[in-house]
């Protein structure tokens, strides 16, 4: 579906349009420009300066700072949640690389009865509610009330309030990430190289170690990269398929909805300053990705 | 992160030849389609089946009795409201910051990209707790959208965002822009030019963004824990009554409206799709 939406965001490209038009600048142009300024103002630019001034506010009459604020960060809850945001993170995105890459191959250099509905399928878990995710896997996996509850039960396998659980749920939402990325690489470069290798005696895994992975290296890694952002973010499904208390099934985002609702915002606003760092740090990591993976060739 | 994603959907199979039926799958390539197909099962498929089986457990009947529920039929009719507004505003917003960022130059603009992006950047509890510290409780500037439609408005807007701005801006630069100095010359006004020649060449464009923007409003869950505030019939919007039915352990009545909202993801992608398309074979 998505050749005739034209990709946004390539980096660079944005910023320097081939064609220019002689700007005509009346007035009406500096009223638009100050109407998006100050919109982006009032609802982005503001409010997350005022979450990162919070974060290193004084509280209760003690001084603020990065001293304290790296206290609340090292508490012990936190680290558990931090720790456990990490682990799931790790898990879900190594799966999804593996099947993304793997499945990306499969759509591109492979012909099968199937497989346009399999790649529009693909793109579902990105339009559909984390709640619903979250209700989705508790209805199957749920050892009380899940479809697979009595194979689950005989078995011992916990997954639902259970790290498994929170895995699955996190590959779910940032599952067609990596391929999104790789699906186009592979198929502008096309297989000549592929075929020539093959023809020269390499067998599959030389070919795609020596060959295909080399090209698609830069679509992997921006891919990794957006699902490491989307996993350790993930809120909703993460919800319902944890138990979500401290030091039990607790996540980085659990804990700061958990605290703030306890009243406890200094501790919100320290978690929330990391996850906004971690998102800017995302958002630079892909401005500076996209330019070099366009110079690929 | 959830930036950069929504708008980048999965593209279409290359062009090929139709009804090349035959498979090309070697034994090696078998086995990794079906281990590859067993495990989206498994994570996707299955437990999505598993939603619209609980919905029907109940029998049509059931389904019909949640979804017209005051409570319910309430929280889905403000959902769809806000998210219709929210569009609205987005659809006249987006197009116009797409704009200025590409026919505008002004110091700063850069600075101006990365904040468009933050929204789906941010996680969203987080993008809750951004919007709770300048409008909730302690504002600085005193105003505060705890539990009111217009707080849930305010993160609707602010989690929607980039989706139009990030659809419109590339066709946006891609636009001749021969073909409006043609019109100006010929002694059009800017308003003619942006009505005939502008607005036609952007129009797919605004209205994918739009239905992007459109799919995740109704779904949205995070941003709004923290402030819808959760009161049945004023700020109670349908993935947070999904919450409720869960956590009050009636999984066939959260399974009927995750039913309803998967319904329109559905039709969201299918529209998106029949409009690429539509541009594709005029392009």
């Amino acid at each position: 579906m998505a050749d005739a939406i034209p990709t946004p965001l390539d980096g660079g490209v944005l910023h320097e349009a081939p064609r220019r038009v002689r700007s005509r600048r009346g007035p009406l142009a500096y009223v638009l420009r100050a109407v998006v300024v100050l919109y982006l103002f009032f609802l982005v630019v503001w409010p997350v300066s005022v979450v990162v001034q919070r974060a290193f506010a004084p509280v209760d009459g003690k001084p603020g700072g990065i001293g304290p604020l790296w206290e609340r960060l090292t508490d012990p809850a936190a680290i558990y949640a931090f720790n456990l945001t990490l682990t799931i993170s790790f898990w879900a995105v190594v799966i999804n690389t593996i099947f993304g890459v793997g499945i990306s191959l499969l759509l591109v250099r492979h012909r099968f009865p199937g497989r346009r509905a399999l790649s529009v399928l693909i793109d579902l878990p990105m339009s559909v509610s984390p709640v619903v995710i979250g209700l989705a896997l508790v209805l199957t996996y749920s050892t009380s009330l899940g479809l697979f509850g009595d194979v689950l039960q005989a078995t011992g396998l916990r997954i639902i309030n259970s790290t498994p659980g929170l895995i699955m749920a996190t590959a779910f939402v940032s599952l067609p990430l990596v391929i999104r990325e790789v699906v186009p690489v592979l198929e502008e470069v096309g297989e000549d190289s592929e075929t020539a290798a093959k023809s020269l005696g390499a067998n599959g895994w030389q070919a795609f170690w020596r060959i295909t992975l080399p090209t698609i290296k830069w679509a992997v890694v921006y891919g990794v990269v957006l699902s490491a952002a989307r996993a350790i973010g993930e809120y909703g499904a993460v919800r319902i398929v944890s138990r979500g208390a401290e030091f039990n099934g607790e996540t980085a985002t659990l804990l700061i909805q958990n605290e703030y609702q306890a009243f406890n915002e200094a501790a919100a606003y320290a978690a929330a300053f990391v996850l906004v760092v971690l998102a800017v740090l995302a958002l630079v990591v892909v401005t500076v990705l996209r330019p070099q993976e366009s110079h690929r060739s | 992160m959830s930036a950069l994603d929504t708008e980048r959907p999965v593209p279409a199979p290359a062009p090929r030849r139709r009804r090349a039926r035959r498979s090309t799958l070697t034994k090696a390539s078998g086995v990794g389609l079906g281990l590859a197909v067993v495990w989206f099962s498994l994570l996707v498929l299955i437990p999505l089946a598993a939603v619209v089986i609980a919905a029907a457990d109940g029998g049509w009947s059931t389904f019909v009795n949640t979804i017209t529920d005051d409570d319910t039929a309430a929280a889905i009719r403000l959902t769809v409201a806000e998210a219709a507004l929210v569009t609205l505003v987005n659809v006249v917003m987006g197009t116009v910051i797409a704009w200025v960022l590409v026919r505008d130059r002004f110091p700063g603009k850069r600075v101006l990209e990365v904040v468009i992006d933050l929204p789906f950047a941010l996680p969203t509890i987080v993008a809750g707790l951004v919007l709770l510290s300048l409008y909730g409780p302690d504002s600085p500037v005193g105003v505060n959208v705890v539990n009111t439609r217009q707080g849930i408005f305010l993160a609707l807007l602010f989690v929607t965002l980039p989706f139009v701005v990030r659809t419109v801006q590339p066709v946006l630069l891609e636009l001749d822009a021969e073909v409006e100095e043609a019109a100006a010359s010929l002694g059009a006004s800017r308003a003619t030019t942006f009505r005939r020649i502008i607005l036609p060449a952007l129009a797919p464009a605004i209205t994918a963004g739009a239905s992007l923007a459109f799919a995740r409003a109704i779904s949205e869950f995070g941003s709004l824990v923290l402030i819808a505030g959760n009161q049945p019939r004023h700020t109670e919007v349908a993935s947070l009554k999904i919450l409720k039915y869960i956590e009050g352990d009636q999984q066939a009545a959260a399974a009927s409206v995750a039913v309803l909202l998967l319904l329109v993801a559905v039709v969201v992608i299918v529209a998106l799709d029949l409009i690429s398309r539509r541009v594709a074979a005029r392009g």
